[in-house]
Parts: C-alpha cells; structure tokens; sequence
C-alpha cells in the first residue's frame, strides 16, 4: 500500500523523530521510516542506556566510600546483568515514549528498510510512498571495528557498544580502543563492576577533543581508580583469540603488551549511507562520507534534506535534534535561526563528568586569540566539599578586549548540568560580566561558574 | 491611554512656534488630521494637526505662547482620562524630531509607494523612538569601534543586534553593499536605509571637506545626443494636440534622472554626518529662479510618474513658486536635484548641490553641432550636462556610471520605457 505524504523522514533517530514532529506541528503530513526501534542508537543503543549502566556505577563507587560519610554497607556485591535489564527497561520505556509522541502528532510510522528514489519517493518493501514537500534522510551511523589492524568486530572478543549493552555478565578483564566519550564511559561503568581496564588512545591525550586539563584530570582520575590509561598509543599487532586478545602497543619509546578477555572498539562511527539510493537520486558525499548539505540542510538533490550523523559531525543527538527542527521549518517555508555549530555543548557523563562548550585552550592559542583563562577548582567550592566531589574545576576562556566567552570547560560531578548556563551566555553574547552579574544560589557547584568568569577579570573571590 | 500633540516642526528650519490659536477646544471631538491649532513658525502661519483620534481632553498651552518644537502643547485622550500635567516640560532634540514622523504608531502613515502630490516632509527618526535591541558582546564591541548601534540592522532573533553585524569588517562590508552602483531600488515598504559611515568614508569627509568648503564637490560633464529625445517630444506633444500641456525638455529630464536614480541608488542619498541615508523613493528638485532667488519645488515618485504628470505638476509648482505659495513639504524632501539654464542659452555650467543631497545635474541649452558620423559629420542636437557630486558620498565611478545611465536613457528614450 503506498501512500502520499508531505513530508518521508528516512530514520526515527533523535534528528529523524524531532523532524517529524516540527513537521507535524506545522500542519504537514509526516511519515517516518524505521526499521528497527524508535529513538534510533540515542535511545536504544547509545545515550540513554549508557546512562543508567553510569548511575549503576556510580552507585558502586558511592558504597565503596560510603564508610566516610558515615553510611558502611557491607556485602555489596555487584551484578552487571542485573543493571543492564534494568538499562534495557529505561530504554524501552523512552522508545515507547516515542511511539506515544508519534501517535499523539498523527505521524505514520512505515516499518522496514527506506529506500529513496528520484522524484522525491521512499520506497519501503514493495511500497513506494510520495512525499509531496521534501525527503528528509536521516539514518544515522552505527559503530565500526577496525579491520586494518585486524580488530574486526566480531561480538565475542571483539566487540562494539552495541555488545557491551547487552552483555549478561562481564569479562574479567577489557582493553577499550578509543577514549572519546563513548570509550571515556564504558571505562567508567566497567571498571566500577570490577573489570581490569585497559584504555588505549591513539592521540596524545585522553578526550582528546577536550581541553587538555579536562583530560588531565580525567587521566589523574582513571589511574587512581586503577585504570591502566595509554594515551599515543599504536596497536602495532592484535592477536584475536577464542576467548582472549593480546595487543601489542607502543606508547613512546615504550612497548607493552595488553591482554584482555575482550576489546572494545570505540574509535569512531560509520554513517549509514548505503544501500539507501542515495547516487540513484544525485546525492553526493563528502570527502569524509557524510551527506554534502549546504547550510539549510539541503543535499545536491532538491528537495532532499539531510539531518543528524549523516550530516557531518558533531555526531551528537542534541545536534542532530537541532537540525531535524530547523529542517521541518524551512521545509515549511520558515525562516528559523541558523544553527550555530560552534555553540553546540560536549559532554561525557564519565566520572567525574566533563562538559565543554566553544574553544579549548590551545585552539585560542592556535588561532592566536587574545584571551584570558580563569578558573576555579572545585575543591574551593562548599557544595562540592559537602558532598565530597572535589574533583575537578571550571576553566572560561575570556577574550581580553570584549570579555566574549570564547569557551568553557566543565570537569566535575554535575558537569553535564551546568554547561547550559555557558550555552545560554554564548548563545546570547553575554560576556563574563553578564556572567558574574547573575547571581548565583550558595551553596551550588554553580557557583564556581561565576567565580571563574571573575577569576578571567582578576577578581576571583574564594581563593 | 492619552495621546501627546507636540509642537511640531512645520518647517525645516523652524525650532519653536507661536501657537497662534486654538481651532478646537478641550472637550471637543478631534479626528486624526483634523486641524488643532493655528502656529505662526518662522516662515509662516501653519496648521497643527491632530495624529490620534479621541478627545482633547488638555490644552497646555495658552493661545499666543511660544513653544519650542517637541514640547506638549495638549493632549487626545479618552473623555474623562487623567493626563500627566508635567508634560509640557519635555523637551530635547528627540522629541522635536518624534513629532513631524508622527511618533505614535496609530497616525503614521502607511509607507505605501504611490505618487503623491505632497508627502509629509521626511525627517529623521527620533533616536530614543527606537529602543536598541543587541547583545551585551555586540554592545561591547560597538561601542569600542564607535558604531551607532541605532544604525546597524541586527541580525539576531527579533532583529537582535548581535556580534557578526557590529565586527570591524561586517559593518564596512554592510555598508559598502548597500550604495554599490549598480544596486536597484530595494522592494518598496520602507522609505529609506541608513548606513552608517564606514572608516573610509569618514576619512574622505573630513579630508575633502578642508580642501573645498563643507561640501567638496567635484564635477562631471557629459555631451548627450538629443536628436531621439527632440523627435520624441515633438511626437508626444503632436499626440497629446493643442489642450493637453506640452511636454518639455525638462519634463524629460527628469524622467530620466528619476529613472537612472533607481538604478544608482548610490546618488539618491542623503549625507547625515555620521551615516548615509540612502533612499528607497525618488524625489526630484527642481530648481526654479524666482523673483530675488531660487527655490526648489519637488516631484515626488518621480521616477513612476508619466511624462504628462511630470510635466503637469512641474509646470504647476513653477507657478506658484514664482507666486511665493509653496507649502514647505513641496520644497524639501528631494533625493537629487536638476537645474536648468538651457533656456538662457548657457552651454554648461556646475550647479551648487542643496544639502543634503548628494547630487544635481546642470542642464545646458540644446544646441545643434557638427558631429562626426562614421566618416561623415552631420548636424546633430547636442546637450551638455553637468553633474556635481558630493564626494563624502558619491565617487568619481559612481557619478560617472550613474550619469552613463542618463545618457542612455536621453540618448535613446525608449529605454525609458524598460
């Protein structure tokens, strides 16, 4: 049964579901194509799950030092199994969450596999459906090993995020190839349910599109916890085996052999490109794979949109939140307000957490910006101290004529939370001022937001 | 909520009025453009006109009193409402300018582009009518670089002036965009754009300005072929017969002035000391020697109206300039200026640009020539005009295209037409 639409969405990822419904709240008839669970990898596979497997963490971690705080706990024991079920509900529940807002928007959900072919068509099994207004492509990406060292995924000892979420029981030991977010929080939730870890980065440093303090103290961190962290390092041969692998690493001038009852790959992601008729209707790529879009989203085929992973990075759910609402609105003849990617928060929800927002440090340096860096560690900070989650600090980078936030950079419990008072200041042109002026509620982590903006003026309060 | 009646500037040079009488009273009824008041100004006695409908519910300002321009002289409210009494005290430089533009949103006129006999004078909008929506950055960065924030078009949310609209180069490359040469009239709606002066644009103000007087001139000429124009009119006039009123030469010198205007908004400006207005209508001034001067009447819209209604209405403005009945919102407001002395056989000459206007043509007298044609010389009708230009706005190129346009459209006046 084919059928007529305004708008096709191909995938019912973050990008793809948001687009869907702007769409339909513009009063355009809106399909999305899905062939696995709403919510795409975020939901399923990727952010969500991974947060309740981190509070499974640090829930450990807390008991662990509960005695401090006058709380002992005695006989705990952990279960990976046991979190993960319960990972596997709260996904659930947030994609069934989406099916409701699908429902509730009047928005036809087409299972299977969507093809897209010229003439703005999606052809899903042996139905071809019209979109009247525009194809929007949305499919995301998916995690990918890497062969040329011979680390292909094989889901027993070679495995990606997509295993680890579903493992019933863990390895004794792991080694973790990429300590980006996704390598940075597995670490964390693994280590915390006794796993030897073993974190390998091919980069100089740890997050390595953090500022380079962040991943200092991260670095810091992880070690104390026992965490073997590598950073320049080279896999120069990896030896898969039925139930171990062995990898030989050069770090330096040093050379180290890893072996661990399995890998996990999480150097990168692969966009979902193929197979989905993208050349059939003249749509081109970029260098790099990605969909070619120009800055309304628009691919070289009009009336073909592209959104989310596909669409170049950053790979992050809340951008490709952003596009699939700007989308929907230019598809409907809107003008909304440019997406500005320089404005769109990091974080990794590791512990402690860290969350960035604009330049690192050694970018201003690089692009030889005048700046001033003020910062302010938690371990000054009352809350912080009463809670006895000291680690880390809040580092603002100022431009020394204007006071224009340049960039800022959050490592600490709460991370994740607080970089918003930053995206909300940069995306209105407040200056550290603005920032300082706001009052800010005592006893907060927030507060030492306001005391590195006053540190970047000289005029720090607390230390 | 109550409407103030300003003392408006009835006249360009005008700074106080003396109300002479009151017409309506408090109490009475008033509609919008209804006549409140009479006042004598400097030149004349004027009309106060009611811009809000209601009641005039107080009189300020005792009859015989002067007031300077911009202060309350009444109010139009709702019967019974209560109005502030310490009104009348208001004054300043943006008030007065607030009153002619007709500062409450309910009297000013819809900016529809239609040829009209007489337009309101044009002022400049009041500095504190518009609040300056920009961000704390841009306000940083626009203060440093002393740009006006009033004259940046923000391109935030909301017409948010953000950051990229005040940065060094945005708002030279803005403002170099806007008066490029061969840029078109934008869409009607909005009267004018102002342009904030750019670094260099200052620097050649200041500089030209001490080598020739607060306007530096500078001149260009150009010999244009009238044989086309010539059968052109004598075909018009044939058509229109003997009621209709002949179309001149300067009837179509006009057109096609107010034709190249539009595409050379870079000469229908205005030079305002620290910005350029650059206006989306074309008015035309016309110079007119009276019995001891000169006056300068203004075709408004000139550049849509026909030749016949330029012709009628130059010809009728001349009439009662000479008469000395010209109201003031018929001599000022013009974008450009033309002069004529072809009728006292002057060949060329350089006319003397009206501020702040920022250009006018000298129109010579029509003179037939020996002109080389191919390896012939033939006798043709030849008119040499000369442009003066104020070149804190217009540069030598910029002239030179627009009077290139004029030539065109003079030399063959069926381009006119496109």
């Amino acid at each position: 049964m084919a059928s007529q639409f305004d708008v096709i969405v191909l995938g019912g990822g973050p990008a793809g579901y948001i687009c869907a419904i702007r769409s339909a709240q513009l009063g355009l008839s809106t399909a999305v194509v899905e062939r696995e669970k709403l919510g795409g990898v975020c939901v399923n596979i990727g952010c969500i799950p991974t947060k309740a497997l981190l509070h499974s963490a640090y829930i450990a971690s807390l008991l662990k030092e509960s005695k401090d705080f006058g709380v002992e706990a005695s006989g705990v024991k952990t279960d990976y199994g046991v979190a993960m079920k319960r990972s596997r509900r709260v996904s659930d529940q947030n994609s069934k969450g989406v099916e409701f807002l699908m429902k509730k928007h009047k928005i036809t959900v087409i299972k299977g596999t969507g093809v897209v072919q010229p003439g703005k068509k999606v052809k899903v099994g042996s139905d071809v459906h019209d979109a009247k207004k525009a194809v929007v492509i949305a499919t995301g990406s998916r995690v990918k090993g890497i062969p040329q060292i011979g680390l292909e995924i094989n889901k027993t000892t070679v495995i990606s995020s997509d295993e680890a979420l579903l493992l019933e029981r863990v390895p004794d030991s792991l080694a973790i190839i990429g300590a980006g977010a996704v390598g940075m929080e597995f670490a964390d939730i693994f280590q915390a349910f006794g796993v030897k870890i073993t974190l390998i980065e091919a980069l100089p440093r740890i997050l390595p599109i953090e500022d380079a303090e962040a991943s200092d103290v991260l670095t810091k961190s992880y070690r104390k916890r026992g965490i073997d962290v590598i950073a320049a390092a080279k896999i120069t041969k990896a030896t898969v085996g039925k139930d171990k692998v062995t990898l030989d690493v050069e770090a330096g001038s040093e050379k180290k052999q890893v072996v661990a009852g399995a890998v996990l790959m999480a150097a990168g992601r692969a966009v979902n490109t193929e197979n989905i008729g993208l050349k059939e209707c003249g749509i081109q790529l970029t260098d790099r794979g990605f969909i070619k879009v120009d800055k309304n989203l628009q691919t070289t085929a009009p009336g073909y949109y592209a959104i989310g992973d596909v669409a170049g990075p950053p790979m992050l759910a809340h951008k490709g939140f952003r596009e699939g609402a700007v989308a929907a609105e230019l598809i409907a003849g809107q003008k909304p307000h440019p997406i500005k990617y320089d404005n769109v928060p990091s974080v990794t929800y590791c512990h402690p957490e860290v969350a960035s927002i604009g330049l690192t440090e050694d970018q201003c340096k690089e692009q030889k910006l005048d700046y001033v860096a003020g910062k302010f560690p938690f371990s000054a900070n009352g809350r912080a101290r009463g809670t006895g989650e000291t680690e880390g600090f809040v580092k603002i980078l100022r431009d020394k004529k204007y006071g224009e936030i340049l960039g800022a950079h959050i490592v600490g419990a709460h991370a994740s939370e607080m970089i918003h008072e930053l995206a909300v200041a940069r995306e209105n042109e407040y200056t550290v001022e603005e920032i300082d002026l706001a009052i800010h509620a005592h006893p907060t982590m927030s507060e030492a937001i306001g005391e590195a903006a006053l540190d970047s003026l000289g005029r720090v309060l607390h230390i | 909520m109550a409407t103030k009646v300003h003392m408006e500037a009835l006249s360009p040079t005008m700074e106080e009025g003396r109300l002479v009488k009151w017409t309506k009273h408090e109490g009475d009824a008033v509609k919008s453009g209804e006549t409140l008041a009479e006042v004598e100004t400097d030149k004349a006695v004027m009309e106060l006109v009611a811009r809000a409908d209601g009641q005039l519910i107080k009189v300020m300002v005792p009859e015989g009193t002067t007031v300077p321009v911009g202060n309350v002289v009444a109010w139009i409210g709702k019967p019974g409402e209560k109005v502030d009494g310490a009104g009348s005290q208001e004054s300043g430089a943006g008030a007065a300018k607030a009153a002619p533009a007709a500062a409450e949103p309910k009297a000013a006129p819809a900016p529809v582009r239609t040829p009209t006999a007489a337009t309101p004078a044009p002022v400049s909008v009041p500095a504190e009518a518009t609040r300056v929506k920009a961000s704390p950055l841009a306000k940083r960065i626009a203060k440093d670089a002393g740009v006006d924030l009033k004259l940046v078009q923000g391109s935030g949310p909301g017409g948010r002036v953000i950051k990229r609209d005040v940065e060094g180069g945005a708002v030279q490359a803005q403002a170099a965009a806007a008066p490029a040469p061969s840029s078109r009239l934008p869409t009607p709606g909005v009267p004018y754009e102002d342009i904030p002066l750019t670094q260099i644009r200052k620097t050649i103000a200041k500089r030209l300005v001490a080598s020739i007087g607060p306007i530096p001139h500078f001149f260009l000429t150009t010999e244009i072929d009238m044989e086309r124009a010539a059968e052109a009119r004598e075909a018009l006039n044939r058509q229109l017969g003997e009621d209709g009123g002949k179309i001149s030469f300067n009837d179509i010198v006009i057109k096609a002035v107010a034709l190249a205007l539009v595409r050379h908004r870079a000469c229908n400006a205005w030079f305002q000391e620290d910005h350029i207005r650059y206006w989306n209508d074309v008015h035309v001034g016309m110079a007119v020697a009276i019995e001891d001067g000169l006056i300068t009447p203004v075709i408004r819209n000139a550049d849509i109206k026909t030749l016949s209604e330029i012709g009628a209405e130059a010809r009728e403005l001349a009439g009662r300039a000479r008469n000395r009945r010209l109201k003031p919102e018929e001599y000022t407001g013009a974008t450009f200026s033309v002069s004529n002395l072809g009728m006292f056989d002057i060949d060329q000459f350089t006319a003397v640009i009206n501020p702040p206007e920022a250009g006018i043509v000298a129109i010579g007298t029509i003179v037939p020539k020996a002109v080389p044609d191919g390896d012939r010389v033939v006798v043709r009708r030849r008119l040499r005009v000369t442009m003066s230009c104020d070149h804190r706005v217009i540069d030598g190129a910029t002239g030179a295209a627009f009077l290139k346009t004029l030539k065109q459209m003079l030399e063959n006046p069926l381009a006119m037409l496109l």
